[in-house]
């Protein structure tokens, strides 16, 4: 460490050369401290504000249209947008969707929460290697996790199999696999490890000092718990809750292998449109219609904890 | 000895749930290598012969192979252009003041909160506007957007966590800002790239859902082991892939983690 800054003196001979404008001008550049932060970061923000920003500037701007073939009717309509609204198949499959969502996001909350406070506050020794260990399964294959419910839950998986073995029943159990339930234990499964992140990060950063205070000022440990811990650590679990909630809505591949034809989301039927379907506006409606009611829902969630927070204090 | 704490007391039924906790995250993952040991095509309890037929059979499977290598370019160059990407936009949010950083953090992390649904098929509009065609090039540019957010955020961990000063220092010796970077903030910061190019090649290598929209006539192993889940025949062999697959992933993964976290702990212990 110290011997690369020794090193980086040495060519100091060589740039005396290059001082005049040049210097100048980095004077001037110096000076604003925004604009230099701002050139930096720029090839950055360029290129995700471009791959995201045009995309979905085209995608609205195909929603207006109407697909011919394989080509596309440019000329303005709504008519994709009245359909969304008025066939009750897309109200019914969007519902489904966000109570699917609700109850794997409400159930991966109430499993993480205990665990990253075991280890924000229980672990003294080697949290790094807990920290791992809780997060390592998420940057695994999604595919592969999605897939391994199916082998455990199908008709002829691990459970069944493994309970007719034992002999406890006689015929294979069909209620495991291809519906809403096996989505959510799957989806639970397969974003844990991200719930744990944002709520270990708010436990860790609680003061333990007002932790002592409010035991000091007679709070048992379940008061202690509600009134000064849960709401401290309470922008973790909105984190939390929007980071799961949003894209397991948009989740197809989990009811595609495992829900079976009750499991069928609205994802799955955008997905369709680009697909056997073949009707891209229709689809691009589609898919802005849910990231409309999604993204609702998060902003009036996050609004919702927030005022309930500030009353409580 | 000091008077521990009420709140640091070890709690054993914490300790309990934890390990239940990661029970419940790592057994099912362990179905996947198990049966793959399996001789018979159906999955079953018990397991009556073992075998490695199927691992056996994965060298002589030209088409996986194919993928494995499509994966695996296309994996290399999306970390390095994302890491790449990265550390500009961690440098900068890290180093310097800049007006609205927030908002500006916010957009670039925005693809972590948009399903992956959305972002693949507005991408594959644009892509069909402009008349490219389908190919590995365009599941690159999708998985460049999905990494870029975890790039990032681990460049951002390392940077925050090393003395301005030093930066500072070299400058004051003489270096302009390019040698300051090459021959200080890059060795200071490159356990965070390495760490980045790591977590962002097994986000590559196992991303499903950007690839399904974006990927022209050549698979990537997820499409290819997708498209072989139409034929039970096949279980097997997707097994014995599959397991292998996540071997790699859980040690690559590890080694990247346990990069950040660890120069991470020992920077804060030394400043």
């Amino acid at each position: 460490m110290s011997k690369t800054v020794t090193e980086a003196g040495v060519p100091v001979a060589r740039k005396r050369a290059d001082i005049g404008w040049r210097s100048r001008l980095r004077a001037f550049y110096n000076g604003s401290e925004g604009f230099k932060g701002y050139t930096l970061l720029s090839p950055t923000l360029l290129v995700m504000l471009f791959s995201m920003c045009v995309p979905f500037a085209l995608m609205v701007l195909m929603s207006f249209w109407s697909q011919i073939g394989y080509e596309f009717d440019t000329a303005f309509t709504l008519k994709n947008y009245d359909k969304v609204f008025a066939e009750p198949v897309y109200a019914k499959l969007l519902v489904r969707s966000l109570l699917i969502s609700a109850t794997c996001t409400f159930a991966t909350v109430i499993i993480s929460y205990p665990m990253a406070y075991y280890v924000a506050f229980h672990v003294h020794r080697h949290k790094m290697i807990w920290i791992i260990l809780m997060t390592l399964p998420f940057w695994t294959s999604y595919l592969l996790r999605i897939f391994t419910w199916k082998v455990i839950l199908g008709f002829n998986g691990a459970i069944n199999s493994g309970l007719i073995g034992m002999g406890l029943i006689d015929k294979p159990l069909e209620f495991l696999l291809y519906n809403p339930t096996a989505i959510v234990i799957t989806l639970t499964h397969a974003w844990a490890a991200f719930a744990i992140l944002p709520i270990y990060v708010s436990l860790e950063k609680i003061d333990r000092s007002l932790l002592e205070a409010a035991t000091d000022l007679g709070d048992g440990p379940v008061a202690r718990f509600l009134r000064v811990t849960l709401p401290l650590s309470l922008p973790g679990v909105i984190a939390a809750t929007v980071l799961i909630f949003v894209p397991t809505v948009g989740d197809y591949v989990t009811p595609a292998l495992v829900g079976g034809p009750d499991g069928v989301m609205l994802a799955n039927l955008i997905q369709a449109h680009f697909g056997i379907i073949n009707n891209w506006p229709g689809g691009s409606a589609l898919a802005i219609v849910m990231m409309g009611i999604v993204g609702l829902i998060a902003m009036l969630y996050i609004w919702m904890t927030r005022l309930v927070v500030r009353n409580i204090e | 000895m000091k008077n521990v704490s009420y709140i640091d007391r070890p709690n054993r039924p914490l300790f309990v749930y934890a390990v239940l906790f990661l029970a419940f995250l790592y057994i099912p993952v362990l179905f996947l290598p198990l049966f793959s040991f399996n001789d018979s095509i159906y999955i079953a309890f018990p397991i009556e012969n073992w075998t490695l037929q199927w691992y056996r059979d994965m060298f002589k499977n030209e088409p996986m192979i194919a993928a494995l290598m499509n994966s695996i370019r296309v994996g290399v160059v999306a970390s390095v252009l994302s890491t790449f990407l990265g550390i500009f936009g961690a440098k900068a949010v890290t180093r310097y003041h800049i007006p609205g950083r927030n908002p500006m953090i916010a957009v670039i992390m925005a693809p972590l909160v948009i399903p992956g649904i959305i972002l693949g098929v507005a991408l594959l509009i644009l892509i069909n506007r402009v008349g490219i065609p389908l190919s590995l090039y365009t599941i690159t540019l999708g998985h460049i957007l999905v990494c870029v957010p975890f790039s990032m955020a681990t460049l951002m961990t390392r940077f925050e966590g090393f003395d301005k000063s030093m930066e500072e220092a070299s400058a004051d010796l003489g270096e302009n800002a390019w040698w300051t970077f090459w021959r200080v903030t890059l060795p200071m910061v490159f356990p965070g790239v390495l760490a980045s190019m790591l977590l962002c090649f097994t986000i590559s290598f196992d991303e499903f859902i950007l690839a399904f929209f974006l990927g022209g006539t050549d698979p990537t192993l997820p499409l290819y082991i997708w498209g072989q889940l139409r034929f039970p025949q096949r279980l097997p062999n997707v097994l014995a892939l599959g397991a292998c697959i996540l071997l790699i992933s859980f040690f690559v993964v590890f080694i990247s983690q346990w990069l950040v976290h660890r120069d991470h702990d020992s920077i804060k212990s030394a400043g």
